[in-house]
């Protein structure tokens, strides 16, 4: 994808200047939260949409006026779109019929791509007689089948219940590494990009935020808006102030050294001497002090303990002004969201109840530092 | 508790099972008694009090409809007159339906509501242009000089209905299709027309119907006798001095007949969980 633009009648500019590569046989993930553009994306590549400017290929062959049967691509939809009144072997075979294929290969290709699926034994049934999850197998059967250069996958596992969506997430992946096709995995769930994807692209407001790992988008995010979106529960991100000589940083009234080893992996915090800058901290990167450590802390009065068996989740008030990146909350969470509240992950074993005072111990090489004005991350 | 289970009597005496007997009652009577009557014979259709049960079951009322009076003739008329005229309907408005509902086209809001009032148009109205018209096209008494107007009356209620039913199907089913590769005739045939089905069959119950009972324009348009429809041949029965009950009871419980499949076969479409599965909900 190179620049590609789409623009609506009514004048909405859906996806700004959007540029993307993506490889062989890789699982690539567009996430954003809804109304970001990465489902208009995707409708473009199937050529569902028509693209207003900028070049898109598949194979190296430019396909920008194809129509979406000559792309070779296939796609799962939300809702599955299986056409009710066929068996689900004449849907998953209903592509290869109008291709006209003999039967006896159909045939043979639509029982190749049940084995996969684990559908043989539903393959006589109509889709209202099927569970979610079979429908799901069902789209994706459809999908398989064609042995496409694409698949292209808007949403496939929102409409499942919690459980069988974390099962299905294994098995789209699994059957996407065994099959070894490029896909487009669209979603805005940050949990299902983080596991499933080769890379994952974050999307907002029709503008691509970052291309990258998941390991390295969750740590090493380009913008207050990726550090803020991807995560769960998210990262912790206050205004701060830099200290004069760059050695340490003040959240409201508590100031945190900051190592020269720090500094030193960022350069370009010398410029923001004395400046205001926003500081992020994964849940993770704020333990429960244990007794005599030293290093930066950082204490925070404690409104919330949620036990979940292996750790605490830790509800805390500190004096700092938390920073909300638009968009990547919603405004319901964002109202709710108190001024300096932030979320800890800690010990299981840590004693710890509402109103007392915690000390962090703050990993300070984890600390992220973005730029108050342009929301860009402070690094090289 | 809803669904509690009933015991006893009140299995089958309770609130439900009661009105239901009536509603049955009041619909089922009057037909009762159209059936029954069509078999009595004409000395006992008049009897006080009335006979509950044809005796002697007689076919008589049966014999004089198609022997003595070309009833035969007229349900042959209304037959063809009316499945033509649904199979056009429903050709046209499945297309008109599907396009209004789906295509982008500029001007929809304004010619479904053109529509809607042409649909509630009383046919009284018009009948006499219609009339004139008709004269000079040299169709009175000719197939299509009432199949073309019930076509064209029974058109804007058919297309508000399929236009409507194809609203309710999800545009990922085309889009999907398209995907696959079928085109624009073929989405329609393979994938639209099987899920609209329920639709169209809903539309050419209303459409059949209404042009199976019309009497209005029959009888205006169709004066010559073995050109009459079903409605108007049984108005013309008898003479100025008798009214043959008999045989126009006989009449219409032949007349009922078509109808009565119809709604068989209707019911054997319209299920409502045609469409559920193909997508979730």
């Amino acid at each position: 994808m190179e620049k590609i633009n789409k623009v609506y009648e009514n004048g909405f500019h859906a996806v700004h200047d959007m540029s993307l590569d993506i490889a062989d046989g890789e699982f690539m993930v567009l996430v954003g939260p809804s109304g970001c553009g990465k489902t208009t994306a995707l409708r473009m590549v199937a050529g569902l949409e028509d693209i207003t400017s900028g070049i898109l290929r598949i194979g190296g062959k430019e396909v920008n006026d194809e129509t979406p049967k000559e792309r070779d691509i296939a796609m799962v939809f939300q809702n599955y779109a299986l056409y009710p009144h066929m068996t689900v072997a004449q849907n998953i075979g209903f592509a290869l019929k109008l291709r006209k294929l003999p039967k006896p290969e159909l045939d043979a290709k639509v029982k190749e791509a049940a084995d996969i699926l684990g559908l043989t034994d539903w393959l006589d049934r109509k889709p209202g007689q099927l569970s979610g999850g079979q429908r799901q197998r069902v789209a994706m059967g459809r999908a398989i089948v064609r042995q496409p250069s694409v698949f292209l996958m808007d949403e496939p596992l929102s409409n499942l219940d919690a459980k069988l969506r974390v099962q299905m997430r294994a098995e789209v992946a699994r059957i996407q590494r065994h099959l070894a096709v490029s896909t487009i995995y669209v979603t805005h769930d940050q949990v299902e990009a983080m596991t499933m994807g080769d890379r994952v692209t974050v999307m907002r407001e029709g503008v691509l935020q970052q291309v990258d790992t998941p390991q390295h988008l969750y740590d090493h995010p380009d913008n207050i808006f990726v550090a803020a979106f991807i995560g769960s529960p998210a990262m912790n991100l206050y205004d701060a102030v830099v200290g004069e000589n760059v050695r340490s940083v003040k959240l409201g009234s508590q100031e945190i050294d900051l190592p020269e080893a720090v500094v030193l992996k960022r350069p370009a915090l010398r410029g923001y001497a004395g400046k205001d800058v926003v500081v992020g901290l994964r849940p993770e990167h704020l333990p429960a002090e244990s007794d005599g450590a030293t290093g930066p802390k950082l204490v925070g009065e404690v409104d919330l303990v949620e036990a979940l068996g292996s750790e605490l989740v830790v509800h805390f008030t500190i004096d700092a002004n938390r920073v909300l990146a638009e968009g990547a909350v919603d405004k319901d969470e964002a109202a709710a969201v108190k001024k300096g509240e932030g979320v800890a992950r800690v010990a299981a074993k840590t004693p710890v109840k509402p109103g007392d005072r915690l000390t962090f111990a703050v990993s300070i090489e984890d600390m992220q530092f973005f730029d108050t004005q342009t929301g860009l991350a402070i690094r090289g | 508790m809803r669904n509690r289970k009933r015991t006893g009597w009140r299995r089958y005496i309770n609130g439900i099972n009661i009105s239901a007997f009536f509603v049955v009652l009041f619909v089922g009577l009057p037909l009762y008694w159209l059936i029954a009557s069509s078999f009595k014979t004409p000395a006992n259709l008049g009897n006080s009090p009335p006979q509950y049960f044809p005796n002697p079951i007689s076919l008589g009322n049966y014999t004089d409809a198609f022997k003595n009076n070309d009833f035969g003739q007229y349900f042959i008329n209304s037959l063809i007159v009316t499945l033509i005229a649904t199979a056009l309907v429903l050709v046209l408005g499945t297309m008109a339906g599907y396009a209004l509902g789906r295509l982008p086209m500029k001007g929809k809001f304004t010619l479904m509501v053109t529509l809607l009032i042409i649909s509630v148009f009383p046919a009284i109205a018009v009948i006499a242009p219609l009339y004139l018209l008709l004269r000079n096209l040299g169709w009175l008494n000719t197939y299509q000089g009432l199949i073309i107007p019930y076509t064209a009356f029974n058109l804007p209620f058919a297309i508000w209905i399929l236009r409507n039913y194809m609203l309710g199907i999800p545009k990922e089913m085309e889009e999907t299709g398209r995907i696959d590769g079928a085109g624009p005739f073929r989405t329609l045939w393979t994938i639209i027309l099987p899920m609209a089905l329920p639709g169209i069959f809903t539309a050419g119950i209303f459409c059949f119907t209404a042009c199976w009972t019309e009497f209005l324009m029959a009888l205006t348009f169709m004066s010559a006798n073995n050109r009459r429809t079903i409605p108007v041949g049984i108005a013309e029965f008898g003479t100025v001095f008798t009214v043959p009950y008999g045989t126009i009871f006989a009449a219409s419980v032949v007349a009922v007949v078509p109808i009565g499949i119809l709604v068989f076969i209707f019911r054997k479409f319209v299920i409502s969980g045609l469409t559920s599965g193909a997508v979730k909900g």
